[in-house]
């Protein structure tokens, strides 16, 4: 599959026509999300997408929430044979507080690539999501069986748990098991 | 003609009293602003002047400060410039003159449209870093959510106040009651108010009492939209959070009532009812110097 990158400043400046980098205004995110909405369609077929923030300056929550939110809610809302998978880069720390709480206020959790390389889930997950996901991502695919023993509860609690995941666009469901979003995928 | 005399200070507060005399008055009563005595205004003064304006159905008539120093800051702060449409006014009103250095971060600017926050933040990013990193002495961190408190204000006009209004930001010593520097942040407009708003998308709380001072507490505290969206009416928590962070305070007036968030150093009440009316919202911003650095 090949890697597929979303440049969101790129997306910025043609989708409102402006040469600001700064995602403000509810109107902007709502054409910016249109604009990405339209990319994803034409890229799916289970398929990671990244979607890169690192040339954004300035963002505030009301354009967070539709280009981060909105689009979350669509994704999870879709046939999940269809893909839809996103991996968040370039999020800084200045905008992670920012991200979080709109995330938080929906219910919402993403895959983002952090600036050490690592990726990391933020948002709002249970403390068995966090730990499912994160052995997924350890393990690069994982099967329910596999991780009972270390989960310390049974294998259908895991496949829940693991299945709730999977409908969140957190994990992907594969033949063998359940698979870390493979941020390395997405590198251009 | 009825006279309404302006505070020689003219701040949120002695705003005030420029209400109350016109609380008296039917809408189309002709009035002259008098602003002979005023020697200051802060931007939440100025922008305040010309959304009351904005609200009258005979066009005020506007005496300018006597002083000099003062007329030429309402002139460098572009007040002249838009009260020109709004009011008749009665005196000498200074030239704009070069453009100098100054605190003033953000002259008075009109917002209508979402392009026109876009501008605004734009046109103050880099100022407003130098100074709250500077002057201020806060972490670099906090210029994103200054960014945000401001953009998330300004969209405040352009999805519910239903017409055009002002932003103005200035960086000044707050002698009166800090000693520090502070950053102000003024929002206003005359357009449907917040209990007409939230009116309008039917998301009025199913409770008894339902008054300006309600309708300011369901959309300022409990982050209620007239859009039903979950995702609405989070503009107001954003800027809340950002302030207690960094120990602003946060003014809302809608109608005839205002709320706020106030930090320690201040003695504001969280909640007022039966002002004088004053159409439309006024949003008040202070940013102040950390103490410790």
């Amino acid at each position: 599959m090949a890697p597929h990158t979303i440049d969101v400043c790129a997306v910025l400046r043609s989708a409102v026509n402006q040469n600001y980098g700064n995602l403000l205004t509810r109107d902007t995110g709502m054409a910016v999300r249109h604009q990405i909405e339209r990319e994803l369609a034409a890229h799916r077929e289970g398929g990671i997408t990244s979607l890169d923030f690192s040339s954004i300056g300035l963002m505030d929550y009301s354009c967070a929430d539709e280009v981060v939110a909105k689009l979350l809610v669509l994704l999870q809302n879709d046939d999940i044979t269809r893909g839809g998978y996103v991996v968040f880069r370039g999020i800084g720390e200045d905008h992670l507080e920012l991200v979080e709480s709109v995330l938080t206020n929906h219910g919402l959790a993403l895959v983002c690539l952090c600036e050490d390389g690592n990726p990391r889930l933020i948002g709002r997950v249970s403390e068995a999501e966090r730990r499912a996901w994160e052995m997924v991502r350890v393990r690069g695919q994982a099967a329910p069986s596999e991780l009972a023993d270390e989960f310390g509860f049974g294998e259908d609690f895991v496949a829940g748990v693991l299945d709730e995941l999977s409908r969140r666009r957190l994990v992907r469901r594969g033949i063998n098991g359940f698979q870390a979003l493979d941020v390395a995928d997405t590198v251009q | 003609m009825n006279v309404i005399t302006v505070p020689p200070s003219l701040d949120d507060q002695t705003f005030e009293q420029v209400l109350e005399q016109l609380a008296p008055l039917p809408a189309d009563a002709r009035i002259l602003i008098d602003a002979r005595n005023t020697t200051w205004a802060s931007p939440y003064g100025l922008t305040a002047l010309l959304t009351l304006a904005q609200s009258r159905a005979e066009k005020p008539q506007f005496m300018p400060p006597e002083r000099d120093d003062t007329s030429s800051y309402w002139s460098r702060a572009r007040f002249f410039d838009y009260a020109g449409e709004l009011f008749e006014i009665k005196g000498k009103v200074p030239a704009r003159g070069p453009e100098r250095e100054s605190q003033t971060l953000l002259e008075v600017t009109p917002v209508s449209r979402s392009d026109d926050v876009h501008k605004v933040v734009e046109r103050i990013k880099d100022k407003a870093a130098h100074i709250l990193t500077h002057n201020l002495h806060l972490e670099s961190r906090a210029v994103m959510g200054f960014a945000m408190a401001l953009s998330e204000a300004c969209q405040n006009i352009v999805e519910h106040a239903g017409r055009g209004g002002w932003v103005a930001v200035q960086n000044y010593n707050y002698r009166k009651r800090m000693g520090r520097h502070v950053v102000q942040i003024a929002v206003c407009d005359a357009g449907v108010g917040i209990r007409e708003s939230l009116e309008s998308g039917n998301r009025r709380p199913l409770t008894d009492r339902w008054d300006d001072g309600v309708a300011l507490e369901t959309a300022v505290i409990q982050g209620t939209s007239r859009f039903p969206d979950p995702g609405r009416g989070q503009g107001f928590k954003g800027i809340r959070g950002y302030l207690r962070k960094w120990k602003g305070k946060l003014a809302v007036r809608s109608g005839t009532a205002r709320v706020a968030e106030v930090p320690q150093w201040d003695d504001d009440v969280v909640r007022r009812d039966h002002l004088a009316p004053m159409p439309g919202t006024q949003l008040f911003i202070m940013i102040p110097e950390a103490l410790e650095r």
